[in-house]
């Protein structure tokens, strides 16, 4: 019987997650001082509703829970959808969402590695067409809020949506800024007199921009450990760069600027950590660079012209039906045959 | 940033990016595996003592299996031929030593499948007598007979892929071979035998490479050597100073640069297309070994009698050792000082293309490069497969530049029409794929199982076709045996009547085969012809169409069918007489035939009459030309899929 090679020298599955995990690690932590640590709270709560239902599922299925368990692809979704929505989520909207994104967007399609759609963004998808309200509403930064909410206080308003008397849910809400510009703008306002907004910071959100920055680091030490390739991260920033430049350059009193656009909404997190889902995105180099571009443009669309603050969602699941299409027309030139 | 840019533009384009490092023209992924080189190169090449018994495999090369020239009891010289080449592409096997021949009968030999194959046995007299060595004066000898003589001389490719080495120098008339390239990379792990062979005889191998020069013909030759291969860059440096156009050429330790065409692109950035040898775009390739054995073959005589043997791995002391063919891989491992404990089995070949041996009872052979000892700690047995997440890594390790989670895929799940046409036969199976997949998928097995699928499908097409074909023939020929019978049927009736142009009873004749037609169709029937002038006229015309359609209808036409025509032609035009009533009952009766067939090809239209009845023919030689015709394309069919 003939099974060589008989040497392999590639890291698991597991590890590859683990080090997207360690990836998100900053981010998470830039988060809880941003916004406070509710989000220790959310992370597992999501971590916790999509290891349980994807071991009920497997069981259901019929498959060994061990091995996919500890593949950690469970947590890597539950870890990005609980980053992408709203701090301070109420809890049964963290269990809802994930519970989608595991239970229907990668299970019911054949669990692991036969997902088409990237599952964490199914879930913010569902939840955001499904509450779009509790979706859009965000609390501001702690450098920002009028009351403070401590710990505790975020955990009581997390399970009981009960806020400490005397505060008033607007006293620590506000509109993010992708938000905030799109419904001034309406409004016949500039851009460089919205910016000057408190809640803009010297690139984009004040406070969010660390977070982003964070995630910077973390895409950037993915890069470095080769767990992605460079094309989508640098295919999606530059596109969308590229895209805001034009219609900043055209109309800078009505476009935000490009560096706006990088670094606010969920850019950054996208270009290294969403988009880069190898399961459901393209797996060819060109193909990857089409995707990416793909993304950047949707995203731009929705947050310029759609009735999102923030479209990477969206795209993303466009961006993931194209797949199929994308990498049959991208295929490399095999040695020894004439381009096609 | 620049840099950045170029290189993306590159795999936009998707391309492989190219090396700035002057000559060396890379290719794409690649792996790297540990090398374990150093392992068996600590001591030089040892001789092994002749063992007690040699056991010689018939199929130790690729093609055809030799004649065997012997009998058991028979006393042989060393070097003397055992079985003949048969067959183009087959290789003799030699005594290595002398002895006497103690059997012939199936033995286990070093294949995956671990099934017994036809073995001689031969029981060493410790003399080791030469016999007759008869050296050739290459430079002064015709190519040709050279190149008879390399058949008879049992050197195959000892790289591994044991190709009969006198089908290489071969000139075939079509290509002229610019460029030799030697084989000298060793990109496997553990292997080190030709990294030794250029280390102590490079001079020796030089020599070989002149007279592979000569034989093709080849202006250019270069030598490509991989970099972790310092002292043989060194030794293969000074030496090919002796020879004109010749150069060594260190390429980037990558695994798979030895692979024939990655190498030849390596060297000369002449990529090989796909459906093409690499003669056809001037370049053959041989192994650093097999040129060295044509040199000992020419200038001393010596035929194929053993090879350098790197014996690694889970011993005590790996090395390489020069190996008589046939010697039990006991003796080998013996003299690399016994197995170390927890030895589980033995792998011939590296880690990355190699195969277990069935068991530890087998002759070392031609394609025995390297024997590991295995360990469960030097190899472990792969985890459990996982799904496959896409990640691409198998395609950026590529170095054919294939899509192998796209082939898993379609092989997986038997969709084997897409695998080919995502190039699966391009696959090389290096295993680079399965080296990196973090899913642990035994990918090159899915590979192969999808290759030997395709192949077992298009050999049934192929048989299904031959014997349609032949009961299309059978058919045809009892169609028109029936038509002679009947033929001789009307001669004899004709023949009873008056002779002076009475044909009245050729068209009773006539009329009666008509009707015996399960659908006589009437209006070829009724206006028989008193003239038999009209008749012949009648009978061309009518030829001529069904000749029309059949050739319309049919794509090969048969020969028998096409010889009709000139007949006809000329049955047409000669004008019949009265006189030459013999000619005119010919003429009526092959228009009999012809109305027949034609009423049997419309009747085919309607799907009423047995097809191919466009094959009667009333010339015995059209049959015999046919039969020998399919029985030529039979014994063709065959001879490609041995070929191959």
């Amino acid at each position: 019987m003939n099974r060589s090679p008989y040497i392999t020298n590639a890291p698991s599955v597991s590890i590859i997650m683990l080090k997207v995990l360690l990836a998100l690690v900053p981010g998470i932590f830039a988060y809880a001082w941003v916004y406070g640590g509710g989000i220790f709270v959310t992370i597992t709560l999501a971590t916790a509703t999509a290891l349980v239902s994807e071991a009920v599922l497997l069981k259901i299925r019929q498959r060994a829970i061990r091995p996919y368990l500890s593949d950690l692809s469970a947590v890597v979704t539950a870890w990005l959808l609980a980053l992408a929505l709203p701090p301070l989520a109420p809890w049964w909207l963290v269990v809802v969402g994930t519970f989608f994104a595991i239970v229907i967007a990668k299970q019911l399609y054949g669990g692991l590695g036969y997902n088409p759609f990237n599952p964490a963004m199914v879930g913010y998808a569902v939840l955001l067409i499904s509450f779009p309200i509790i979706m859009t509403k965000w609390p501001a930064p702690l450098m920002l809020a009028q009351t403070k909410l401590g710990f505790m206080d975020q955990l009581q308003f997390i399970f009981g949506n009960v806020l400490p008397t005397n505060v008033k849910i607007d006293a620590i809400t506000s509109a993010t800024p992708l938000d905030y510009l799109k419904t001034q703008l309406m409004l016949k306002h500039e851009v460089s007199s919205i910016t000057e907004a408190p809640i803009f910071g010297t690139f984009g959100a004040k406070g969010g921009e660390l977070v982003t920055a964070a995630y910077l680091l973390g895409g950037l030490y993915l890069l470095q450990q080769r767990i992605i390739s460079w094309h989508l991260p640098t295919a999606f920033l530059g596109v969308l760069a590229t895209m805001s430049l034009a219609f900043y350059a055209v109309n800078p009193a009505h476009f935000a600027n490009p560096l706006f656009h990088l670094m606010s909404g969920a850019s950054i997190l996208c270009a290294f950590f969403i988009i880069t889902d190898p399961i459901s995105g393209p797996t060819t180099p060109r193909g990857k660079l089409y995707f990416a571009a793909g993304v950047a443009v949707i995203t731009y669309l929705i947050r310029v012209y759609g009735g999102y603050p923030d479209g990477v969602a969206f795209a993303v699941l466009l961006m993931n039906m194209c797949v199929p299409l994308i990498d049959a027309h991208t295929q490399p030139r095999v040695f020894g045959h004439q381009k096609d | 940033m620049n840099a950045i840019i170029q290189f993306a533009t590159k795999l936009i384009r998707g391309q492989a990016a190219e090396a700035a490092t002057a000559g060396i023209h890379k290719f794409n992924g690649g792996v790297h595996p540990d090398g374990h080189k150093q392992e068996s190169t600590t001591h030089p090449i040892a001789k092994l003592a002749i063992p007690e018994k040699l056991v010689l495999p018939l199929r130790q090369h690729v093609g055809y299996i030799p004649k065997i020239k012997v009998q058991v009891g028979d006393h042989v010289l060393k070097g003397q031929m055992l079985a003949e080449a048969e067959g183009t592409v087959s290789a003799a096997i030699h005594a290595p030593t002398s002895g006497t021949i103690t059997a012939i009968r199936e033995e286990i030999i070093p294949h995956p499948s671990g099934l017994p194959d036809m073995c001689i046995t031969l029981t060493p007299d410790g003399k080791d007598t030469w016999g007759s060595l008869r050296p050739v004066d290459w430079r002064n000898t015709d190519k040709k007979e050279l190149v008879a003589s390399l058949r008879a001389s049992g050197i195959v490719g000892l790289g591994g892929a044991t190709f009969p080495t006198h089908i290489k120098v071969r000139a075939d008339g079509k290509s002229h071979v610019h460029t030799l390239v030697i084989n000298a990379a060793e990109c496997e792990p553990y292997i080190t035998c030709d990294d030794m062979l250029m280390r102590e005889r490079a001079d020796e191998i030089v020599n070989g490479i002149e007279i592979v020069k000569f034989l093709l013909g080849a202006e250019n030759c270069i030598v490509g050597i991989e970099d972790n291969k310092p002292e043989a860059i060194v030794a293969m440096t000074k030496a090919c100073k002796a020879l004109v156009d010749t150069s060594v050429k260190v390429v980037p330790t990558l695994y798979p640069s030895g692979d024939a065409r990655r190498l030849i692109h390596l060297v000369s950035g002449i990529e090989i297309p796909h459906d093409k040898r690499s003669t056809d775009v001037g370049v053959q390739v041989f192994n650093v070994a097999t040129v060295l054995a044509i040199y000992r073959y020419f200038a001393f005589g010596e035929p194929a009698v053993g090879r350098i043997v790197t014996m690694t791995g889970s011993v005590n002391q790996p090395q390489n050792f020069e190996v008589l063919f046939g010697t039990p891989l006991q003796s080998l491992i013996d003299a690399a000082g016994g197995t170390k404990a927890g030895t589980s089995h033995f792998i011939m070949g590296g880690p990355m293309m190699g195969f277990d041996l069935p068991t530890i009872n087998i002759p070392i052979t031609k394609a025995a490069n390297c024997i590991i000892a295995a360990t469960p700690d030097l190899f472990a047995p792969p985890p459990p497969a996982m799904p496959c997440i896409r990640c691409a890594r198998c395609a950026d390790a590529c170095p054919v530049n294939l899509q192998p989670q796209e082939l898993y895929w379609f092989s997986k799940s038997d969709n084997f029409e897409k695998a080919r046409d995502y190039k699966l036969f391009d696959c090389i199976e290096c295993g680079c794929c399965s080296y990196v997949c973090p899913s642990n998928i035994p990918l090159v097995q899915y590979y192969r199982y999808a290759k030997s699928e395709i192949i077992a499908a298009d050999k049934a097409q192929e048989a299904a076709d031959l014997a349609r074909e032949r009961n299309e023939f059978r058919l045809a020929r009892i169609e028109r045996e029936k038509l002679e019978r009947a033929q001789k049927h009307a001669e004899r009736a004709a023949s009873g009547k008056a002779e002076a142009g009475k044909v009245d009873a050729v068209q009773t004749e006539e009329t009666k085969i008509n009707s015996t037609q399960a659908e006589a169709a009437k209006p070829t029937a009724a206006p028989v012809a008193d003239d038999a002038k009209k008749a012949a006229i009648a009978a061309a015309v009518e030829r001529a169409k069904a000749l029309k359609a059949t050739a319309a209808k049919t794509e090969t036409t048969p020969t028998g069918t096409k010889e009709i025509l000139p007949k006809a032609t000329s049955a047409a035009n000669k004008p019949a007489d009265d006189e030459q009533a013999k000619k005119d009952k010919q003429a009526l009766i092959a228009a009999a035939i012809e109305r027949a067939k034609a009423q049997k090809l419309a009747a085919a239209h309607t799907g009423l009459a047995p097809k191919n009845v466009e094959n009667i023919s009333p010339a015995l030689q059209a049959e015999i030309s046919e039969i020998d015709a399919i029985r030529e394309k039979a014994k063709q069919a065959v001879e490609t899929k041995d070929s191959d």
